[in-house]
């Protein structure tokens, strides 16, 4: 049962972001030169329909429709370093391969295959975290 | 309503429904964050036996992988079934920028056939370049604690001051390379 949810979840989320165009070199290209408002939109109406629906499930403590618990959004771990390196890394990725985490998965379902090398590379990028990670500064 | 769904998405469409999938995500008892199934699959391949930050029960993480699943999927049926046509219509001036970097495709194909044709496979320059975009990807995702989904959308939607820290990460990060490196790499 669960399973399915899940899965159905995914695949309601993969459809968005193939027919979103925000799973496209492209646009990702286009969006970094400002040359158009398409990203900045997704984005935006996104975040204005996102920041409604965290408040009204923190407001009313909304339980979990699956195992009715309440459902938990938690805060982020206090600092700055980790988020800002981090982010800076992740922005040059984001940048050579127009694909962050989610579209990477869509972009494979929708048949261009050399995006496993952006998968394995991002695998091995987070294991060198892994490893790495008591030496950086968080 | 049907010719609505095969075309492209319009932002406004676009935008509500990421926050739609977000909200099946809470509301389900669980969080939007894609990067986090690189961990899980870092474990799952026994990354967890010699370094602590894989070694977690990973069975937990299952229904994130079993969304990524369906985000495979989603993507063959968007690309097959429910699509008029997959070119983007991007501006004709980020098409003319991009056809002096090489890139002939652009505004008429979804993704540059230099990186993503299977011809990609054999060609030493785009296979570095691929590489290198998700190995930053990955590490990036990993050291910020989160992405695009985690960050930009769960993050901020919740006012959480290191997704914005992250979120402008994301940016700086990605127009340094956009505007400097990719024009010398491409």
């Amino acid at each position: 049962m669960k399973t399915i949810v899940y899965f159905s979840i995914g695949i309601l989320f993969g459809i968005t972001m193939f027919k979103s165009e925000a799973a496209s070199w492209f646009r990702i290209y286009e969006m970094f030169q400002f040359k158009a408002f398409h990203m900045y939109g997704i984005i935006g109406s996104a975040l204005f329909c996102g920041v409604i629906i965290t408040y009204l499930l923190k407001t009313f403590r909304v339980t979990s429709i699956l195992d009715g618990t309440e459902i938990q959004i938690a805060d982020k771990e206090k600092g700055w370093k980790r988020y800002l390196f981090g982010g800076l890394f992740f922005g040059f990725g984001w940048a050579i391969s127009g694909a962050c985490p989610g579209p990477m998965f869509t972009t494979l379902g929708a048949g261009f295959f050399p995006i496993i090398v952006v998968i394995a590379a991002a695998t091995l990028g987070t294991f060198c975290y892994g490893v790495l990670q008591k030496y950086l500064p968080h | 309503m049907l010719d609505f769904l095969l075309n492209p998405w319009p932002w406004y469409f676009s935008g509500p429904m990421i926050a739609f999938v977000m909200f099946l995500l809470l509301w389900t008892g669980k969080t939007f964050g894609m990067s986090s199934n690189l961990r899980t699959l870092c474990a799952v391949l026994g990354a967890g036996k010699k370094t602590a930050f894989f070694a977690f029960d990973w069975k937990a993480q299952r229904w994130n992988l079993i969304v990524a699943a369906g985000a495979v999927v989603g993507g063959f049926l968007a690309a097959n079934y429910l699509s008029n046509s997959t070119a983007v219509n991007i501006s004709a001036s980020t098409i003319a920028q991009l056809n002096q970097l090489g890139i002939n495709d652009a505004g008429s194909a979804y993704m540059p056939s230099a990186l993503f044709d299977l011809s990609a496979f054999s060609n030493l320059k785009s296979i570095l370049l691929l590489s290198l975009g998700g190995f930053f990807v990955g590490f990036g995702a990993r050291y910020a604690g989160g992405c695009t989904s985690g960050h930009a959308i769960s993050g901020l939607s919740n006012f959480q001051l290191p997704s914005l820290i992250a979120v402008i990460g994301f940016f700086a990060g990605g127009l340094l390379v956009n505007h400097f490196i990719l024009p010398l790499i491409l």
